[in-house]
């Protein structure tokens, strides 16, 4: 006969410290709740409306396809604002990721300053920074390539930077050694090294910047998303279905593009 | 530095000349224990010398304090005529452009072809975007970086990106790098070491070839005994931080220089 093996206690026994900070995080959840979430009747009566004749969902179907040829045109613009604000804000990053870095930064203080740069650029949400933008050069799309813009050296600088820090250092040294420039070891050793990581960034940037531009129009950015405003406004929530399924076909084929390229690359 | 250098014996066959590489009394030590305790020896111009020690004797240290990629803690470097410890950051890059190092590993920029590699070497004296990339290069740096290639038995390869090439390939590809620099000192590390038996003899035979024809002043550490024996003209001994042999190839006695080897060729 085998002799029986004691299974381990259920319960790792627990210290007094562990107990308070799950009581913490338990009462953290439910008063945040409480405080914040919709009562059960608010959102009965809510969903009721919504399914109602007169309501929004019904009111979106059959979606309005009237103007597509406007909204199509708008998509463009769209899409151009992305591109526009990818490519500066890529463009830009570069410097601000060669300054973040341990290894070819000219000076500690100047990284410092750099990364916090990137880290403040990256933590404002795109609908903040075209706010602010809007208050600078004035609504419209122009508002919006700026606000894609410094996301996007938020974005790219970080990963731009990091793909430098771990590229082979050696290539770099050997060239350090004979004397070589900051500048000729950048062009020479690090971004032929970094190139496939630069394009998968860039990449994603490029998606990033699509999926935020359909939005900067709610703010007055320029774009795809003022027609979606004026659409809700004006209660005309066919035409706004039409604008939203039609910036999912744009953010799905760039996407698709965007995937497609990667896979080719690598 | 006013102290006369002295002229030391020279070996057979080449003109006798003053010392290129005076060190005296050289200590380093990395923050804890003193890797070298006191280091003192010349190098004389068109002179092969091999430098030979135990694993972990501070070969490399050495060779890496001779150019300041590591900064010595004390002592007197003398190098070229100048003293390699006084230099200012500008003029440690004149100077270290004048020096050719071939490494362990190659160091080569992987995703770049042999030629624009090769290229990089013009760095130690010219600067900007003709000297980052073969194909911006102009024609008369592109010929020499092609004839550097050429020495090295590699100009049907100048398209080929390095990371295509066999090890011994890669390595000839950083020696002739090292050859479009123009330098006037070759230093190595172990060239050899990360190849196979045939094509680690077959570089070591090509850099000791260069050298001769050149009359370049070549300092080259080797951890084989038969290429200490069979590629230079003298012989310096690194054993506990201190020179503790110096000789000439030629009246070197290959069972005394057995113990500065770590495993004794059979
Ligand atoms: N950057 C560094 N920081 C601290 N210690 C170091 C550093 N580089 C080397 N050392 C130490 O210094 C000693 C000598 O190293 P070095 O690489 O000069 O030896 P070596 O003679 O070239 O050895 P090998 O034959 O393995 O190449 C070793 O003990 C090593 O651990
Ligand atoms: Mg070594």
């Amino acid at each position: 006969m085998t002799q029986a093996i004691p299974a381990p206690p259920r319960f790792r026994h627990r210290t007094l410290t562990e107990y308070a900070v799950i009581l913490v995080v338990i009462a953290l959840v439910l008063t945040s709740v409480a405080n914040t979430a919709p009562s059960l009747d608010k959102l009965e009566r809510g969903v009721a409306r919504l399914f109602a004749p007169s309501g929004f969902l019904m009111q979106m179907f059959p979606p309005d396809f009237s103007r597509v040829e406007h909204i199509a045109w708008k998509l463009v613009e769209t899409l151009q604002m992305a591109v526009a604000g990818a490519a500066l804000g890529l463009i830009f990053a570069v410097p601000f990721a060669i300054l973040a870095t341990d290894r070819l930064s000219p000076h500690p203080a100047v990284k410092i300053v750099a990364r916090g740069l990137i880290a403040f650029f990256r933590t404002v949400p795109d609908l903040v920074w075209a706010i602010f933008f809007i208050i600078v050069v004035g609504l419209g799309p122009a508002a919006g390539v700026l606000a894609l813009m410094i996301d996007k050296i938020g974005f790219a600088g970080r990963f731009f930077a990091e793909a430098m820090e771990e590229a082979d250092t050696g290539p770099q040294d050997a060239l350090r050694a004979i004397g070589a420039s900051r500048m000729g070891i950048i062009f020479s050793a690090v971004f032929p090294a970094c190139l496939p990581s630069f394009t998968a960034t860039s990449l994603f940037a490029l998606e990033k910047s699509v999926r935020g531009s359909a939005a900067l129009g709610l703010v007055g950015a320029g774009g795809i998303g003022v027609d979606l405003k004026v659409a809700f406004d004006l209660f005309n929530y066919d035409e706004a279905l039409t604008i939203i399924l039609m910036m999912l076909v744009l953010v799905v084929a760039v996407e698709q593009a965007s995937s497609w390229i990667r896979a080719k690359l690598i | 530095m006013n102290a006369p250098l002295m002229a030391g014996e020279v070996a057979a066959g080449s003109t006798p000349v003053g010392p290129v590489l005076h060190v005296r009394d050289l200590v380093k030590s990395y923050d804890g224990p003193v890797i070298l305790r006191s280091v003192s020896f010349s190098a004389y111009a068109g002179v092969s010398l091999a430098v030979i020690g135990a694993n972990g004797s501070g070969k490399s240290t050495l060779l890496k304090c001779l150019i300041r990629l590591t900064d010595p803690t004390s002592g007197q470097i003398e190098m070229l005529g100048q003293d390699v410890g006084a230099l200012g950051p500008r003029a440690l890059r004149r100077f270290r452009s004048r020096i050719g190092v071939v490494w362990q590993k190659h160091n080569l920029v992987p995703r770049l072809s042999a030629l624009s590699n090769v290229l990089h070497g013009v760095q130690a004296r010219m600067s900007g975007p003709r000297s980052w990339w073969q194909w911006a290069a102009p024609a008369e740096v592109r010929a020499e970086a092609m004839a550097c290639l050429g020495r090295v038995g590699l100009a049907d390869k100048a398209l080929q990106r390095v990371d295509s090439l066999s090890g011994g390939q890669q390595q000839r590809v950083a020696i002739a790098r090292m050859l479009m620099q123009r330098p006037e000192i070759v230093l190595a590390d172990e060239p050899d070491a990360s190849l196979d038996p045939q094509s680690g003899e077959d570089v070591m035979r090509l850099l000791s070839d260069l050298a001769r024809q050149d009359g370049l002043t070549l300092i080259v550490i080797s951890h084989r005994l038969e290429h200490t024996m069979a590629f230079s003209d003298r012989i310096i001994g690194l054993a506990g931080g201190q020179i503790t042999l110096d000789v000439p190839t030629a009246q070197a006695d290959p069972v005394k220089l057995r113990r500065f080897f770590d495993k004794p060729p059979e």
